[in-house]
Order: structure tokens, then C-alpha cells, then sequence
């Protein structure tokens, strides 16, 4: 999850930033697919004769792998002192702070 | 359950379904208990980078109306469809990011009944929330009607069976948290169902042999459709302009006219600039800069989504055997709504025919979360606007928090049911589009009337704000039912154009006439509300002057608009 260093060291979002999230379910979706166009029967008279699962399958890896990649490269530092947001509880979407009155 | 199924799945599909839930609803849970701070400070907004609010921008929208309504569009119509992104999204797209965002960001309303509130007083306000509140449950319907369609297609259940089901799969969704993250949602769910259109899109050429056996078999489709089916000539399906089917104008002139003015200006500024369910993303992000941008940004990918959601809609009608049969004026039966194969089933017809088990799963995942979230976003706008808007500022004042939310929450479970009638009102309409602009005729465009005539004419008084309103409203709804009556003959969308442009007018004329006899409000209460009346240094973000040109808000939307120009010849 977050890579927690002593102190009030910035620590990185991890698991929960979204290019990671992003990442995992294309992964997940991309490894079933591939498997399934492997393995499964492909259909070929619905598709014209592409192993449609097998290529979208690749294609979803290798952007589940840039966007892993991407997270990695350049994560998102969670400052250590993180306000909570006062926004109205009955909004459930996440919202942002009121700018200050000017 | 019947075991004559519109749609095969298998086990695999209804994993991948599966494990796209297990990723919403863990997000929402992570969110709800807010395991750690970071969470916490992704989802109070202020770091989210602009590409994250500007997918989320056009994902909000890219639910019912864009993947089922375009692709239904494209199967009648078929490439004038483009209008509604390059002429009917973008451009209002670009406006609201320039012109209007500073005004949302600056007055920090977080409603369109607060902004009207703010400038115009109580009628205007009061008028406003009930009409955006009713349109809320209209747009809601449209939603859970084509939700209840899938559930239909998968599963073979009676439709109101699937009508009741999908209701309740929202009130869970809502509940269990699945809003809470609605960004990080959002943008998961541009991606599954970019991933899932994407190979549709391409398989879908592949089968009538590319885009030139696209061409030749729409142009033969046209040449040998029986005169009474009414279908367009090739010629018009295939090239943009001037849309002659879309707008239901014989005259070319006046076909150009109605869409632009009719969609580009009226229906589409009046939708994109004033809908909350989307603007409210712009609000997450950090600066006024990161605001306007988010609109800009979003525009971008706008641009492209046609290719993936109305080629597929051309596509199956030349490639499904019901919708060919359909298109020249037969009625297949079957469908998702149960009587009779409709043009809202171009799409899930064509995923039947082309995608082998697995990728039709994802493309099911892709678009039950957009539909799922297209109306739980409506629901908890209603629930906003009804609790805060209307209940506590005219029914009971001054209560303590835990009754506004409990308020909130029966008004959540009302709103679902009442929603589960106005789906039936969608579903008697052929091509949901339609309706969807009847309807955004009724309540946008007299809205933006009144919107950018108080932005920019300080003037204009708050008897005028809920005069223009009014009348707008009922003008559009007049033409509405004149058309239904007969008496104006406009097939295609033209009616709904013509109505949303008669309220646009009708709104702006009185709304001067009655500000010219009434008493408008003082210059000081105007400021941050009134182009005039705002300082410069309110609606720009100082800090962009030294941000490289690529990351500055008018550049980049020079560059959107002329990539949208080079579109709209090229095709």
C-alpha cells in the first residue's frame, strides 16, 4: 500500500492511485481474455476469423503495463499533513474544498 | 427465466461482470472507511490531475445518450450522427471551459438552483429546482430503462421484472458506496468500455470488409430499401454534412441552420454548461486553471468516441439481419424491451453477432456501469436538490442534519421508484435520442437562455429569471406536442431542435421585455455573477501565466477547436 517512512516524510499513494487501479483491472481483464482466446473455443465465425479474446487480451496487458509503468515512474506524493475535506456529507461524491472567501 | 435469450453469456462473461463489481464496490468501501489518509486525499479532490477530472468529465456522460442513443442514431441516420460530438459536444465543451467555468468555480455554487438563487432570488430558484429535479427523474428513467433492457437481453426476464431488478441493483450501488468514489469509477469505466468498443468497432469492420464494404453496403441497403421505409439516400448517411435525415429539414440551408443553431448552440450549450451531473467534476479539481482545463481536456477524447460508438450503429444495420430487416421498414420482433426489435438495440444486437464469450462480457460490464452510474448520478442530483434546494429552503427550515438525511436517503428510494415509471415513457420511444432531446429542449435550453443572458447583462431582473424560465418551458413543450400532433411535420431529431430553439428564443425575448419593466438588483450584489461586475483577476488563475502554453486553458482549446474543424471536413 503506502510506502510509510518515519517522520513527516511524504509517503506515495500506491494501491491507491488510480493509474494502479486502472492498471489491475485492465491486467486482470487483459490475463482472462488472452487465457480465454488461448485456450477457449474463439469463435471464428462470429469474428471473421480474428482471435479477437487473444488480441484484446494482449493489447489490455500492455496498457495495464504502461499505466502500472507510469505509476511507478513518477508516483503521486501524498503530503504528510492531509486536510479533511469539509464538504456536505449528503453529497456522496468526492468534492472539493471550498476556496477560501476572497 | 426463459431460455430464449436475446444474448448468450457464459460463465466467462459473468466473471468478467463480476470482477468489475468487485472492483467498484471495493473501491467504495475503501473510500467509506477511509483506511488511510491517502485515500482521504484523493477523494476530497485536490490532487487529482486534470487528464483523471477530464475523463471523468466525458465519462459522466458517456452513458445511456452517448453509447446506446449514438449507436441507435448511427444505425438510422448514420454518419450526421457526428453532429451531436463535433457540432452538438465540443464546441460547448470549449465554451463552458473559457467563458462560464470561472463564474461556477468563483461563486462556489454546487447546484444550478444555487446559481440561479444567487442571481436571480427566490422564483427563479424555486422555479429552477422543480424543474431540475423533474428532469432528473425523466433523464433517471431513460437510464434504468435501457439497464432493465440488458438485464432483459441476458437473462430473458419479463421487462418489468428487469425494470424493478435494475432498480434495485442502483439502490444498492448508491448505498453501498459505489458514488462515494464516482471519479475513480468514472474513469475505470471510460477505459472498460473504450476496451470493450474498441475491438467491437474493429470486428465489426472486419465483417462487412472494411470502411469501403461499409460504404457499398449502406449505399446498397439505401438503393434497394422500399420507398415507404423512408430511409435516407447514401449519400446523406455517409457524409456529415448537411444531415438532411438527422434534422428532418428537406432543404439542405435549413438542415445546416437547425443543426447548428438548434444543436450546436441551444441544445448543446444549454446541456453541456449547465448539467451539474457534469460540471461538478470540473469542481474537484484544485485551481481555477485546473477547472477550466478539466472541460477542455475532456474534449479531446470526445472527439473520438463517434468512431467507436456510431460506426458500430452503422455497422449492425447493414450487418444484423433484424436491423436490416428493421431498416427497410419491417418489425422484426424481439428486442430488449421485450415488443419488437427497436433502433436502441443496434448496439447489444451487434455484440450478439460479432463478439465471441469473454469480450462480451466486458463490453456487458462496460455498459451496465455506464448506465448503472448514469443513473445513480441522476438520483443523487434529485436527492440534492430536492433535500436542500426545495425541502429545507421551502417545506422545513431550520432542522437538524440527521433529518436532512434521512430526508435525503427517502428521497433516494422515491426517486428509484418513481424512476421505474418514467423508464416507461423512454421506452416508448424507437430511438431514445429523441426523447433525450425532447427533453433537454424542455429544461436546458430555456436555462441556458437564462443563464447567459444573466451572466452577461446586468440588467436583467429576477422577475425576468423566472418569467424567461416559465415560458421557455412551456413554449418547447407546446411545439413538442404540436409536433406529436401532427401539425409540424419534422421527423428525424428536427422537432426537438426546433422546439429547444423556439424556447431559447421565447426565453430571451421576454426575459428583456420584462426586465425593461421591472426592477433589477443592485450592481453590488452582482459581483461573481455578472461578466461586468466580476474583476479580471477573479476569473483567471494568476499562476498560469507561467505554466508552459501547453498546460494553459485558451491554448489548448485553439487546438481542440481546430482539430474539431479538420474533423467536420474531413468527413
Amino acid at each position: 500500500m503506502s510506502d510509510d517512512t518515519t517522520g513527516g516524510a511524504p509517503h506515495k499513494a500506491g494501491a491507491f492511485d488510480i493509474r494502479n487501479i486502472i492498471g489491475a483491472l485492465m491486467g486482470v481483464y487483459g490475463i482472462i481474455l488472452a487465457l480465454a482466446g488461448l485456450f477457449g473455443e474463439h469463435e471464428p465465425e462470429k469474428t471473421g476469423g480474428v482471435n479477437a479474446n487473444l488480441w484484446t487480451g494482449i493489447a489490455l496487458i500492455v496498457v495495464s503495463a504502461a499505466f502500472i509503468g507510469w505509476a511507478q515512474l513518477k508516483p503521486i506524493v501524498v503530503p504528510a499533513e492531509v486536510e479533511r475535506p469539509d464538504d456536505d456529507p449528503t453529497r456522496p461524491a468526492p468534492q472539493r474544498k471550498r476556496p477560501p472567501a476572497h | 427465466m426463459s431460455s430464449d435469450t436475446l444474448i448468450n453469456a457464459s460463465w466467462l462473461d459473468y466473471l468478467l461482470v463480476a470482477i468489475y463489481f468487485g472492483f467498484v464496490l471495493g473501491i467504495g468501501v475503501m473510500a467509506r472507511r477511509q483506511v488511510s489518509d491517502s485515500i482521504d486525499f484523493f477523494l476530497s479532490g485536490r490532487s487529482l490531475p486534470a487528464w483523471v477530472t477530464g475523463l471523468a468529465f466525458i465519462s459522466a456522460n458517456l452513458g445511456a445518450v452517448e453509447i446506446m442513443g449514438m449507436s441507435a442514431n448511427g444505425a438510422q441516420f448514420g454518419l450526421p450522427t457526428v453532429h451531436y460530438f463535433w457540432v452538438g459536444a465540443v464546441p460547448a465543451m470549449l465554451f463552458l471551459g473559457v467563458v462560464m467555468m470561472p463564474f461556477y468555480y468563483g461563486s462556489k455554487v454546487r447546484s444550478v438552483p444555487e446559481f440561479m438563487f444567487k442571481r436571480f432570488g427566490t422564483g427563479a430558484h424555486l422555479v429552477n429546482a422543480i424543474s431540475f429535479a423533474v428532469a432528473q427523474l425523466l433523464i433517471a428513467g431513460v437510464n434504468l430503462a435501457l439497464l432493465a433492457g440488458i438485464v432483459h437481453a441476458l437473462l430473458g426476464w419479463p421487462i418489468w421484472v428487469a425494470l424493478v431488478v435494475a432498480g434495485a441493483i442502483v439502490l444498492s450501488y448508491i448505498t453501498l458506496g459505489g458514488l462515494s468514489a464516482a471519479i475513480y469509477n468514472e474513469v475505470l469505466q471510460f477505459f472498460v468500455i473504450v476496451a470493450s468498443l474498441l475491438p467491437l468497432t474493429l470486428i465489426g469492420l472486419h465483417r462487412v470488409g472494411g470502411w469501403s464494404g461499409l460504404t457499398d453496403k449502406i449505399t446498397a441497403a439505401a438503393d434497394s430499401a422500399p420507398a415507404s421505409a423512408g430511409v435516407a439516400p447514401a449519400a446523406q448517411q455517409l457524409e456529415s454534412w448537411p444531415g438532411q435525415a438527422l434534422s428532418g429539414f428537406d432543404s439542405p440551408l435549413f438542415s445546416v441552420i437547425g443543426i447548428v443553431f438548434g444543436l450546436g448552440f441551444v441544445l448543446s450549450f444549454g446541456y453541456w454548461t449547465t448539467n451539474f451531473v457534469e460540471v461538478q467534476r470540473a469542481m474537484a479539481s484544485d485551481s481555477i486553471s485546473a477547472a477550466r482545463k478539466t472541460p477542455i481536456i475532456g474534449a479531446f477524447p470526445k472527439m473520438f468516441v463517434p468512431f467507436i460508438v456510431i460506426v458500430p450503429g452503422m455497422v449492425s444495420a447493414v450487418l444484423v439481419k433484424e436491423m436490416i430487416d428493421l431498416k427497410n421498414g419491417g418489425s422484426p420482433a424481439g428486442g430488449a424491451s421485450g415488443d419488437g426489435v427497436a433502433y436502441n438495440d443496434a448496439l447489444l444486437l451487434l455484440m450478439r453477432d460479432v463478439l465471441p464469450n469473454g469480450l462480451l462480457g466486458l463490453a456487458i460490464a462496460g455498459l451496465l456501469a455506464a448506465f448503472m452510474a448514469g443513473m445513480a448520478a441522476n438520483i443523487s442530483a434529485f436527492n440534492t436538490v430536492f433535500s436542500y434546494d426545495l425541502w429545507q429552503r421551502y417545506i422545513r427550515k431550520n432542522h437538524s442534519d440527521d433529518y436532512y438525511l434521512r430526508i435525503g436517503r427517502l428521497a433516494t428510494v422515491a426517486a428509484t421508484v418513481i424512476a421505474i415509471f418514467t423508464a416507461q415513457i423512454a421506452m416508448g420511444y424507437d430511438n431514445v435520442m429523441n426523447y433525450l432531446q425532447t427533453l433537454f429542449g424542455f429544461f436546458n435550453a430555456p436555462l441556458f437562455a437564462t443563464f447567459i443572458l444573466g451572466m452577461f447583462w446586468k440588467r436583467m431582473t429576477p422577475t425576468a429569471g423566472w418569467v424567461g424560465l416559465v415560458a421557455g418551458t412551456l413554449s418547447a413543450i407546446a411545439v413538442d406536442r404540436l409536433a406529436a400532433a401532427g401539425v409540424i411535420d419534422l421527423p428525424g431529431q428536427g422537432a426537438a431542435f426546433l422546439a429547444a430553439s423556439t424556447a431559447f428564443v421565447v426565453d430571451i425575448v421576454l426575459s428583456i421585455v420584462v426586465s425593461l419593466v421591472t426592477k433589477p438588483k443592485p450592481a453590488s450584489e452582482l459581483k461573481g455573477l455578472v461578466y461586468s461586475e466580476t474583476p479580471r483577476e477573479d476569473r483567471t488563475d494568476p499562476h498560469e501565466a507561467a505554466m508552459p502554453w501547453y498546460q494553459r486553458t485558451v491554448p489548448l482549446a485553439g487546438i481542440a477547436l481546430v482539430m474539431v474543424i479538420i474533423l467536420n471536413f474531413a468527413f
